[in-house]
């Protein structure tokens, strides 16, 4: 097989921030905050580039909507493998009220303007926890999707897919082209080497915006407030159960 | 808001912290202080070399630097080498014929003090392996040789190290007594070599010998490249040291070790320029030891008097503490300002072992100030080993001694000024 692969990237705050509510309470503090690629889909980058090794795959396209910086996550992408990148600049402020319709309506697009025959994208990005995307592109396209893989191996002319579901692992055969979702557990991403990061500043990075591919990108949900966690309170001690039954009755909750 | 399957808790250090109120940089294990790159002169590539080295030693290093500082032994060690060695940092200063990435001693540097960020001993064990040996061999090594040693150094199958010291010749270096005889085509070395770095792991070694006792010391001294294994060479036993524990030091002994003359590194009794000018680059490499050191001080220091708090308040917000953490923050700019500007002018071609001297001596000694200030910010548990800033002490302390002790720095800027003045 030689198939064209598109992997979703996504620039997120990075994982070990610890994130804080923005003063207007409608985002997070991103200025000067690090980011990075949301590691799903460097789990996808890395899972593409396993493929390619084995000769499955014969290119890897990968995309990222969003500000100017996004950039960086594609060169990130590039370094680890891929073979092109296309970035979809959506400036910060409209990509803020990004969702996952918008990203899976500029994904088909380009998907089909790629020939692209296998979508690898990571499950969900830890910055919203949406987990809609990779469902929607497949629900657009029409193809079959194999969510939450734990393993991909190729199967005929298709793929076999081992989900990760509650109690065990499902096996699901899919026909290509098809949408695959990536699990935390399907591999684990390689370190991009300084040779390859360097070789990666000459790899390609085209740019368009939504409107190039005709999507309209107009909020359709508005952010209302963005808060903390509320605090734990503290508890109180009771002395028996008698005092503990009627703690409760006080409180209205027997 | 974020997912947490992806954080992996590794150290016993763990503990909760508060939200940090000036930079987003907060971790679950403890926070990094940022580094401004762009104040201290940094291009974009060499920003993302320090990125790419942080994170992999922060993941892979990091969360073992106490185990193998209690231990004195890092057993992934192997693996860790091959690593460094898929990543490109064995040989950034190499050429890229040998598997090298053909940078300058400024990002040598920089992969330095991030390794030693993370741990002070497998730092000290990569400046030994990159610098000391890697860099003596591209420097002085023939084509032969470097495609014979150079590629499986690089790539981290094999360890490098470099012996000069000996018992009873430390600064006095070109004292030294181990011999090397002429036979036929080989010399054979007799003699021991001391506190050496990486000298019970090393497959390659670069070792000085003496090859002709009549001449003058700074004619007599020849580098060779000693293979582990060789007839008549052994290491003998693993030293306990105080710090940069992890990072093995022995002692090597040579009884009638046959060495073929192809392995002389540079020329016959031309030994003492590789040695002198090596040492120039390897104190300016090496002092990126203490600023990683002091890097990691700040790191844990600056977090920990913003989260500890007495008479409710920020210890941190008191005086005293805001005259510790702001000396100690000056400190390290200033070195890594000094160190940066040395290794920028010679990767222009501009050297100078006075500063080269000075660059090390000035962060080593503040290395070891910036540590002890460490410990006193986290009070009693600045004390205790459950905490990192003991281990930063006595990895610091190393650098005022080890190449170079910092009177033999001074008396090599000293006579360098001296010189100056009484050109004839």
């Amino acid at each position: 097989m030689s198939l064209r692969v598109l992997v979703g990237v996504k620039r997120v705050i990075d994982y070990a921030v610890k994130v804080r509510v923005r003063p207007d309470h409608k985002w997070v503090v991103t200025d000067g905050v690090k980011h990075s690629m949301n590691p799903f889909d460097e789990i996808a980058v890395e899972e593409a580039v396993r493929l390619k090794e084995k000769k499955v795959v014969a290119e890897i396209v990968a995309v990222s909507c969003g500000p100017p910086q996004a950039q960086e996550t594609l060169r990130t992408a590039l370094a680890m493998g891929a073979d092109k990148a296309i970035h979809v600049e959506v400036p910060a402020k409209e990509a803020e009220t990004l969702a996952p319709l918008h990203v899976a309506n500029i994904l088909a697009k380009i998907i089909q303007e790629e020939k692209i025959d296998l979508v690898i994208l990571g499950k969900q990005a830890i910055d919203d926890d949406s987990n809609q995307t990779g469902q929607m592109v497949a629900g657009l396209l029409n193809w079959p999707q194999a969510t939450f893989a734990s393993e991909i191996v190729q199967d005929g002319d298709g793929l076999k897919v081992t989900r990760e579901i509650d109690g065990g692992l499902e096996v699901v055969q899919v026909k290509l082209p098809a949408v695959v979702t990536t699990d935390l557990r399907l591999n684990q991403p390689r370190y991009a080497t300084l040779p390859n990061i360097m070789k990666a500043k000459k790899k390609p990075i085209d740019k368009k915006t939504p409107a190039d591919l005709g999507v309209d990108i107009t909020p359709r949900q508005e952010i209302i407030s963005v808060d903390e966690p509320p605090t734990r309170q503290a508890g109180a001690k009771v002395a028996d159960v008698a005092d503990l039954v009627q703690k409760l009755k006080e409180a209205g909750r027997i | 808001m974020s997912s947490l399957v992806c954080r992996k808790l590794s150290s016993k250090l763990l503990r909760p912290l508060l939200p940090d109120k000036q930079y987003g940089w907060v971790r679950l294990l403890g926070s990094y202080y940022p580094i401004d790159d762009k104040l201290f002169g940094l291009n974009e590539d060499q920003h993302e070399l320090r990125e790419t080295v942080f994170r992999f030693a922060q993941k892979e290093l990091a969360p073992h630097a106490a185990t193998i500082d209690t231990t004195n032994k890092f057993d992934n060690l192997r693996t860790f080498w091959k690593q460094l060695g898929e990543l490109g940092l064995l040989g950034i200063t190499a050429p890229e014929k040998y598997g090298g990435l053909d940078l300058g001693y400024l990002a040598h540097v920089i992969a330095q003090e991030e390794l030693s960020r993370a741990s002070g001993g497998i730092g000290l064990s990569y400046g030994a392996h990159s610098n000391l040996c890697v860099n003596q061999i591209v420097r002085h090594g023939t084509d032969e040789q470097k495609e014979k040693y150079l590629p499986k150094l690089i790539g981290g199958e094999h360890m490098g190290a470099l012996a000069m010291s000996e018992p009873g010749s430390g600064s006095d270096v070109v004292s030294m007594r181990t011999s090397a005889k002429k036979d036929g085509d080989s010399y054979i070395l007799n003699g021991n070599k001391f506190w050496i770095t990486n000298g019970p792991d090393a497959e390659v070694l670069v070792v000085y010998a003496k090859t002709d006792i009549s001449a003058k010391p700074q004619h007599s001294i020849t580098a060779f490249l000693i293979e582990k294994g060789m007839a008549g060479f052994r290491t003998a036993q693993k030293l306990d040291k105080l710090g940069m524990r992890g990072s093995n030091t022995c002692e090597l002994i040579f009884e009638d070790c046959k060495v073929p003359a192809a392995n002389i590194l540079g020329q016959l009794n031309k030994g003492v320029y590789v040695l002198m000018s090596g040492l120039d680059v390897e104190r300016l490499v090496l002092s990126g030891g203490p600023l990683g050191i002091m890097q990691a001080c700040c790191d844990t220091a600056f977090d920990y008097v913003h989260d500890r708090k007495q008479f409710d308040q920020q210890i941190g917000t008191f005086q005293l503490m805001q005259g510790k953490i702001a000396d100690m923050y000056t400190e390290l700019a200033v070195c890594r300002s000094f160190v940066y500007n040395v290794a920028k002018a010679y990767d222009a071609g501009h050297t100078s072992s006075k500063d080269c001297a000075a660059a090390i001596l000035k962060s080593a000694e503040s290395g070891t100030q910036v540590a002890l200030q460490a410990i006193q910010a986290l009070g009693g548990n600045g004390y205790i080993n459950d905490y990192p800033t003991g281990r930063y002490l006595r990895d610091a302390k190393l650098y005022e001694i080890g190449a170079g002790t910092s009177e033999i720095r001074r008396l090599i800027i000293g006579r360098r000024i001296n010189d100056e003045y009484n050109k004839k």
